[in-house]
């Protein structure tokens, strides 16, 4: 690996300072799951490394009656531990069960998923079906991002280089909801995903109709797709085969896949719309209060 | 767990499940692997690669690379000895090109696959030494990469090496094929057995190229001393060949060269061939410093062991009663980047289970722009296994006959003239099946209607040729035994149980090692099934002098002729005064009266190509809609002669079909259409978890291999055979498709799926 | 070359101080600057748990963590398993159930087996695979070794 320089800020404002200082030439270490390995591989050569784990900020995990708020470097393993978030936010679960083997689980981050920005991310579109917010901040102040407009290109976010991913929030639950979010890998742990695909919906009263829906795919483009179109076709629309299939085929149509060493264009295409299909069956089941 | 069955108590030591010696070590961290040798003052080397299929090296430039502080030295081809082509024998594994070897070692004028190595960098630690290697600049002139056995047959292909030089085994093509060479095997009259068929089928088969997989990278640590005395420290499965070859590239005497085999972290193959010791050692040469270069694990995929992608087509005719009577086979194997794949393994086990009375097989060894191809766990035989167990199912549907009865119609019993022009050493292959037949798995329901269930039967054989074994007896009754074969995964233990059920003492008295080329004589490797059974006869044989010297000492303390004792389970007697005895441990305490402890040593040779038989039964659940397949049960039946350890042995049959599984199902090398390995790391190498693996279920025959004082076959590698062909045939019977292409991944589980009902509807 | 920084850790209950270059992995740390080469590097990028240690209760792979990032922690390695000569009864269970054929893999395995009994003491067949999807074992085909963790969390279970 090159030689850098490693630094461990207990403040925020530190951190801060550095990232004004040093700009693209320092990177945030959280859990350091795809940091270390990209350094190792000679992808990323930052000169000055910060360990993100000891800002107060950035590890905290907050619940209450709004929502959810994650710092950016608490692992997933804190997350899917968490008997709050299991009982509100099962997606949530759903993903950060999924990110690599149990011992990479104790170290990766939401805040380190996201910025990673990889096409086949497991937590984004999970993310963005709860209309989670990216809240940002530097020494020139805080923006807050909605997590469909973070990621750019495989790697690349919408952050400059002097700034700091702080947390995400959820917002709570709406009442009749459910949220899921299925991968399809060959193996079945320890893989990268094929394809991937998050719902999240609302369902009125009689619980046989959506009152909204949205759905996000992911491994099937540059980037996470927040898909609304395939949301917004349930809107209002009855619990059917039918009306399920119509938003799993809107979002296959969204999904622009390519060949790689995970997967071809054909199977890609037919694993959205089959996940999509199962996430939003899923969803629903949630919503109504059955345990999937 | 099926316990084997109990032949009879005539053993003491065989067949029990004793604690292996180097266990306590492994569990506890203590072990020493390749990597876990360090040596004082020692220094870090990295390996440049190339990054490019196939071309010229024009200039190498590596003066910044030596500049940098901390790097003492840089090596290129040119640092070394020009090392012309010649054959050199590895005995029953066939000949080997010593100048072929030399060039994948560090490559002079041209590269030929992704990951080539080109120039070695030795300095203070192994990021500098990084650091170091990605300095070096290197001019290639590019050249048009060939990928695929049937590209590089077809005429016009580019030609990979100028000076074509053909490997063993294989006889040179009638025609002129670009990159390849032909091997043919067969009997009878094809065109006369085809019109005898009634029914005739023709498939066509792929498989990519795939990895050993061991968990353990390449390590190894080179001193070259100042009196010109060479020494490695490495994990390897052969010591000697890794000596010999590495004399023979630097040109030095094979005596001024000690390879010392340290614990060994998986082989499965992939380490019996010499990679970095060529390097490691002109980097020492250079320093003056023991040098140890350990290999990243993309390094491994990228340059290491993979065996062959392959292309195989078959014609199959049958008679309506199920009697195969005709069989064209053309198995096209990839050789890698240098000639001498596997194909003539792969071509004798594509049939030899069965009597086929007109065959014909065509075997080529085709030269591609990949890594040189290297054993893999019965090398080639899964590939063709793949094609021709499908077929084979497929003719029994068209007979109408159930699986078993099929195969048992066709199949080679004892004396029965095989494929390769040898007969069919004894075994009871009749009684495998009967056992198939009659277990509960093969007539258990299954649930679900993406379910199936597939079998598969492998006959393979397994190598004997050279071992050495040395048995010192000390006079507080203890024995040390040292071999020249490593231990991959317990044989040190089942080296000293045979020992001690020939000497007749307790396991617990005998002390198993493995030396190193200067304290034991030549071994080949631990390669071909051969361990237990072909230094296991060697050490039966040495007993038999170790206990005739013991009858002479023990005729001195009686005072009597050395004919006059006899030896039998532990104990000497007067054969003339039944009553005068004594035991292994009295005499061993009276050595020293009678002329001091005792030394043999042996080298032998036992007899290669002993069969052995296995069949795997497998339930599948196909999930029709993402391609997904899982192994809901698997039970692997398996004719082992006579299991020494039983443990052991159900070990490598599960081991072995878990690999066969992962070779089935997602494994697979994946490279662009410029000849780059896009899959280079373990993440996208999809080895199997635990998560994706039932328990296996073994089962244990023992039809005694006469050529083994104690019956014993070899069975490392047979159960890596059957699965693919096994779940290829339990996928058809899920859902009704046939999967020709190996990885059968999900993609293209899917993609069958929907052409069947896209041809449906 | 940036500084060696001055670490103070825990390891298997003794504390323990190193020097080491921010670019040092804990893995290499543990190999070459402590001489612990009990932990085994397979892959260098977290997919295949041969290097697996336990850092503050947390099972981690160690090549995915630096070593200045090890300050003030705790760490457990399959060198700290045993105590007083006595095995833990996972490595008991891997010696006489033969849990192992080459050996590379079987501290990560330990010490992921230990982390999972430590959390859940009686777990099941599909637990225990669940959790150790993220080591690989290329010898044994996992059955022995996961009949391994069930026998030794069974003889745990009724101590």
């Amino acid at each position: 690996m090159h030689d850098f320089e490693y630094c461990a800020p207990d403040s925020l404002k530190e951190a801060i300072g550095l990232m004004a200082t040093h700009k693209s030439s320092a990177r945030l270490l959280a859990g350091g799951t795809d940091l270390i390995v990209l350094m190792r591989a000679r992808r990323k050569r930052p000169e000055l490394v910060i360990d993100a784990k000891h800002i107060p900020e950035l590890t905290e995990l907050k619940i209450n009656q709004e929502g959810l708020s994650i710092g950016a470097s608490v692992s997933c393993r804190t997350i899917y531990e968490n008997d709050q978030i299991a009982e509100s936010y099962p997606a949530l679960v759903d993903s950060t069960s999924l990110v690599g083997g149990i011992q990479v689980q104790g170290r990766a981050s939401i805040g380190g998923n996201l910025c990673n920005a990889a096409p086949s991310a497991d937590s984004i579109p999970t993310l963005m079906v709860l209309g989670a917010i990216a809240n940002v901040v530097s020494d020139r102040g805080e923006r807050q991002i909605p997590v469909e407009e973070f990621c750019v290109a495989p790697g690349q976010t919408v952050l400059e280089d002097d700034e700091i991913l702080v947390n995400v929030t959820v917002p709570a639950p709406a009442a009749n909801s459910g949220a899921r979010f299925l991968r399809f890998i060959p193996r079945n742990e320890m893989d990268i995903a094929v394809a991937n695909s998050a719902a999240y919906v609302e369902l009125d009263e009689t619980g046989k109709n959506f009152r909204s829906a949205r759905i996000a795919i992911g491994a099937v483009a540059p980037t996470p797709l927040f898909v609304e179109d395939a949301g917004a076709a349930l809107t209002g629309k009855p619990i059917s085969e039918e009306s399920i299939l119509n938003a799993a085929v809107i979002a296959r149509d969204a999904a622009r896949p390519i060949n790689d060493m995970r997967g071809t264009v054909e199977h890609r295409l037919q694993l959205v719309e089959t996940l999509t299909k199962r996430v939003l069956n899923d969803a629903v089941k949630r919503a109504i209060g059955e345990k999937v | 767990m099926n316990k084997p069955e109990q032949t009879k108590s005539e053993f003491r030591v065989l067949g029990t499940r004793p604690i292996r010696p180097d266990g306590l070590d492994k569990i506890t961290g203590r072990a020493c692997f390749s990597d876990d040798f360090h040596l004082p003052n020692m220094i870090h080397g990295k390996i440049l690669r190339s990054p490019h299929a196939h071309a010229k090296i024009k200039s190498i430039d590596t003066s910044a690379a030596a500049a940098l502080p901390g790097v003492h030295a840089v090596v290129t081809g040119d640092d070394f000895p020009k090392v012309e082509n010649k054959l050199i024998s590895q005995g029953a594994a066939g000949m080997i090109n010593i100048g072929e070897v030399a060039d994948n070692c560090i490559a002079r004028d041209k590269v030929l696959y992704d990951g080539h190595a080109l120039a070695g960098v030795a300095a203070d630690n192994p990021h500098i030494a990084e650091e170091a290697v990605n300095l070096i600049k290197v001019e290639y002139e590019l050249l048009p990469p060939v990928m695929d056995v049937r590209t590089a047959m077809a005429d016009g292909a580019p030609v990979i090496h100028d000076d074509f030089y053909p490997g063993a085994f294989i006889l040179p093509t009638e025609k002129f094929l670009p990159n390849a060479t032909r091997m043919q095997l067969g009997s009878g009259d094809l065109e006369k057995g085809f019109a005898e068929a009634d029914i005739i089928l023709e498939r066509e088969y792929t498989s990519e190229t795939i990895h050993q997989g061991y968990i353990e990278s390449h390590i190894t640590t080179v001193n070259w001393d100042d009196n010109n005395y060479i020494t490695v420290w490495t994990a390897t499965q052969g010591a000697f060949g890794l000596r010999d070859h590495l004399a023979d590239v630097l040109l030095v005497p094979m005596a001024n060269v000690k390879v010392v085999p340290l614990e060994v972290g998986g082989g499965f193959g992939g380490k019996e061939r010499m990679y970095m010791e060529p390097i490691a050692a002109m980097l020492s040469h250079k320093t003056q410093r023991p040098v140890k270069i350990a290999l990243r694990r993309d390094e491994v995929l990228r340059a290491t062991g993979p065996s062959s992608g392959t292309y195989v087509k078959l014609k199959f005719g049958v008679k309506k009663d199920g009697t195969l009577v005709a069989a064209d086979l053309h198995l096209a194997y990839e050789a890698g980047a240098y000639a001498g794949g596997p194909i003539f393994l792969g071509a004798i086990a594509s049939t030899s289970r069965y009597n086929i009375a007109n065959i014909q097989i065509n075997g080529f060894d085709v030269i591609v722009n990949k890594p040189t191809m290297r054993p893999y766990r019965a090398p080639g035989a899964a590939q063709a296994l793949f094609a021709v167990e499908q077929m084979i199912d497929e003719l029994a549907s068209e007979c109408g006959m159930d699986v078993v009865d099929f195969r048992m119609k066709n199949l080679t019993k004892t004396g029965d003239l095989l494929v390769p022009g040898f007969p069919c050493a004894p075994i009871d292959t009749v009684k495998m099946m009967e056992t198939v037949k009659a277990h509960p798995h093969y007539t258990a329901p299954l649930n679900g209607e993406n379910q199936g269930r597939g079998m598969a039967y492998t006959m393979w054989f397994n190598l004997g040729d050279i071992s050495s074994a040395q048995i010192s007896v000390n006079p507080d009754g203890s024995v040390q035994l040292i071999t020249g074969s490593p231990d991959l995964s317990g044989s040190r233990m089942t080296f000293a149980m045979q020992a001690a059920e020939a000497l007749g003492i307790d396991v617990e008295n005998v002390s198993a090692s493995v030396g190193d080329t200067d304290a034991v004589g030549f071994s080949l490797p631990t390669v071909g099934s051969r361990t237990s059974y072909a230094t296991g006869a060697v050490i039966c044989d040495l007993v038999q002098d170790v206990l005739e010297k013991m009858c002479a000492r023990v005729a001195l303390l009686w005072e009597i002729d050395a004919e006059l004792v006899s030896v039998e389970k532990g104990v000497f007697s007067n054969k003339e005064d039944s009553k005068l005895t004594m035991s292994f441990q009295e005499a061993c305490e009276k050595l020293h009266e009678t002329g001091g402890p005792i030394t043999v040593h042996m080298t032998g040779s036992p007899q290669s190509f002993i069969p052995g038989t296995c069949v795997h039964l497998v339930d599948v659940d196909v999930d029709p809609e993402t391609g997904k397949v899982d192994i809901l049960r698997y039970t692997v039946f398996q004719d082992v002669g006579k299991a020494i350890h039983p443990d052991y042995v159900e070990g490598q049959m599960q081991g072995a079909a878990v690999q066969g599984i992962g070779m089935a199902l997602n494994e697979g090398y994946y490279y662009d259409a410029e000849g780059h390995l896009k899959n280079a790391s373990l993440l996208d190498y999809r080895m199997p978890t635990a998560l994706d693996i039932p328990m296996i279920e073994t089962v244990i025959l023992e039809s005694p291999n006469p050529l083994h004082p104690f019956g014993v076959r070899g069975c490392g590698e047979h159960s890596i055979i059957p699965p693919a062909a096994a779940i290829a045939n339990a996928i058809h019977n899920a859902v009704d498709v046939r999967l020709n292409s190996m990885p059968m991944a999900p993609h293209k589980v899917c993609a069958a799926i929907k052409q069947k009902q896209a041809a449906e509807s | 070359m940036s500084k060696r920084s001055h670490i103070t850790t825990t390891i298997n209950n003794e504390s323990v101080d190193f020097l080491c270059e921010p670019r040092q992995s804990l893995l290499e740390v543990l190999r070459d600057v402590l001489y612990l080469t009990g932990t085994k590097e397979g892959c260098n990028d977290g997919n295949c748990g041969a290097c697996s240690v336990i850092m503050d209760g947390v099972l981690v792979d160690s090549c995915c963590v630096l070593g200045v990032e090890a300050e003030g922690s705790k760490i457990e390695t399959v060198e700290g398993l045993s105590s007083k000569g006595e095995l833990h009864p996972l490595q008991k269970a891997f010696l006489e159930q033969t849990g192992m054929q080459c050996g590379i893999c079987t501290p990560g395995f330990l010490i992921a087996a230990k982390a999972l009994i430590d959390k859940n003491p009686r777990p099941s067949e599909q637990e225990i695979r669940h959790w150790l999807a993220g080591n690989l074992c290329r010898c044994t085909g996992y059955d022995k070794l996961v009949r391994s963790v069930m026998t030794a969390a069974e003889s745990m279970a009724e101590v």
